[in-house]
């Protein structure tokens, strides 16, 4: 407890953000390359989609991520609601953008994917629907905070964390949507019973690919965390 | 200022305010608990009662038993399943393209204009997007023609499942019969 407190203390958090940050980026381009070089040339094409398979080493990556990503968010607004931890709230803003950033590459992907594949570029089938609606939450989020941050900081810490935690209920309608209720998009191939259904030629070079997004992420909230910790630090002196 | 920290009144006051931060933890965390359990419950109520409209398409067993209900409305329905194996029947000088959709037990006959996606194959998930006309008459598989309720089609989109792999290796499966067929 001690020592999670300690790193509560935004000038604690700010020097362990900087060393992971150093780690993360140079991790992230190593496992992005290696990734994509393999994914993009060296994997084989699959039996039925042929090349078009290959959208797949950026669309899961920014799939996961954007639900993974929101559920860090919920994590932490969740802490900072019982704790009142000013530092984990920091912590959900400055996961915010990667979030964002994965949840539009998804979509972007995902329409292309969909229009060489399915055959159209969307569909109001409860995937695609349940993933719109969490890019519009996390804009939401953006709005909301910046509603009231700079003139009562203490207050939209407490809001935007509630309305992260209302938004959470999105995440098990997204991934179970496709178990739930007859979708055009398949059921998961990655997080699934009975293993991965993706062959390992074609499972390998994606989960380094996940990898170097979960990694790019990390990078990028880190980044995130320093500056606004700093600024926290700048606005109390 | 050190020494009054250290006496013993001041720190059973401090213990008594640690113990009272300690419980007003647990009361916020109950009532986070308690208000996610709330908008989960009350997300399920809602998605429960909205099945009908969220589910993507209707397959040829819900067709068939609505037909039967006398619930099928005009209305323009998308239709799921299979294409069946050998009922693709193309019609070059049209552009006509005719096919059974199948869930298994129950069928349905679709006839659409135009291009098909890519992906559209035999024994491959379809979702077809149109209005059901009158019956037509198909024959399934060298057995006597039987009455199919007939969708006349506007769009096609093919539909895939959740199994990459790579080329010819599929071709290496069904000959060992490892094939999975799709329910």
């Amino acid at each position: 407890m001690n020592l999670l407190l300690r790193w509560a203390n935004p000038f604690v958090a700010g020097k362990v953000a900087a060393r992971l940050r150093a780690v993360s980026l140079p991790a992230a381009v190593l496992f992005g390359a290696t990734g994509m070089v393999w994914g993009l040339f060296f994997a084989p094409a699959d039996y039925l989609q042929g090349e078009s398979v290959r959208i797949i080493y950026l669309h899961v990556p920014s799939a996961t991520l954007s639900t993974l990503l929101f559920g860090a968010m919920a994590v932490a607004s969740l802490g900072f609601l019982v704790l009142r931890l000013p530092s984990l709230a920091l912590v959900c803003r400055a996961i915010a953008p990667s979030g964002l950033l994965m949840t539009a590459l998804c979509l972007i992907t995902g329409s292309l994917w969909g229009k060489l594949s399915w055959g159209t570029w969307w569909v109001w089938d409860a995937r695609l629907t349940s993933l719109l609606v969490l890019f519009f939450i996390y804009i939401g989020y953006f709005a909301l905070e910046s509603l009231f941050a700079d003139t009562d900081a203490a207050r939209a810490r407490i809001v935007t964390s509630v309305f992260v935690l209302v938004g959470a209920v999105d995440l098990p309608i997204v991934k179970f949507s496709v178990d739930w209720w007859y979708s055009l998009h398949q059921p998961a191939s990655l997080l699934r019973k009975g293993g991965s259904s993706i062959h390992p030629d074609l499972l390998q070079p994606l989960l380094l690919c996940l990898a170097s997004a979960t990694l790019f992420a990390a990078w990028a909230s880190f980044t995130a965390f320093e500056n606004i910790s700093m600024r926290t630090r700048l606005r109390r002196f | 200022m050190r020494a009054s920290r250290n006496s013993p009144r001041n720190s059973r006051s401090a213990s008594r305010k640690a113990s009272h931060r300690s419980w007003r933890r647990t009361q916020r965390l109950t009532a986070v608990i308690v208000l996610l359990g709330c908008l989960g419950v009350g997300a399920m109520f809602v998605l429960t009662a909205l099945r009908e409209n969220i589910v993507f398409f209707l397959v040829p067993s819900d067709i068939v038993e609505r037909l039967a209900e006398g619930r099928m409305e005009d209305a323009p329905i998308r239709l799921g399943g299979l294409v069946l194996e050998g009922s693709v029947v193309r019609d070059k000088n049209s552009g006509v393209v005719r096919f059974v959709v199948t869930d298994g037990s129950e069928h349905v006959a679709v006839r659409y204009r135009g291009i098909v996606p890519d992906l559209f194959r035999e024994g491959q998930g379809v979702v077809a997007s149109g209005t059901l006309a009158a019956r037509v008459a198909v024959a399934l598989g060298g057995k006597p023609p039987e009455l199919l309720p007939l969708l006349e089609a506007e769009q096609i989109l093919a539909k895939h499942d959740e199994y990459y792999m790579p080329r010819g290796l599929e071709k290496a499966l069904k000959k060992r019969d490892l094939w999975r067929e799709q329910p």
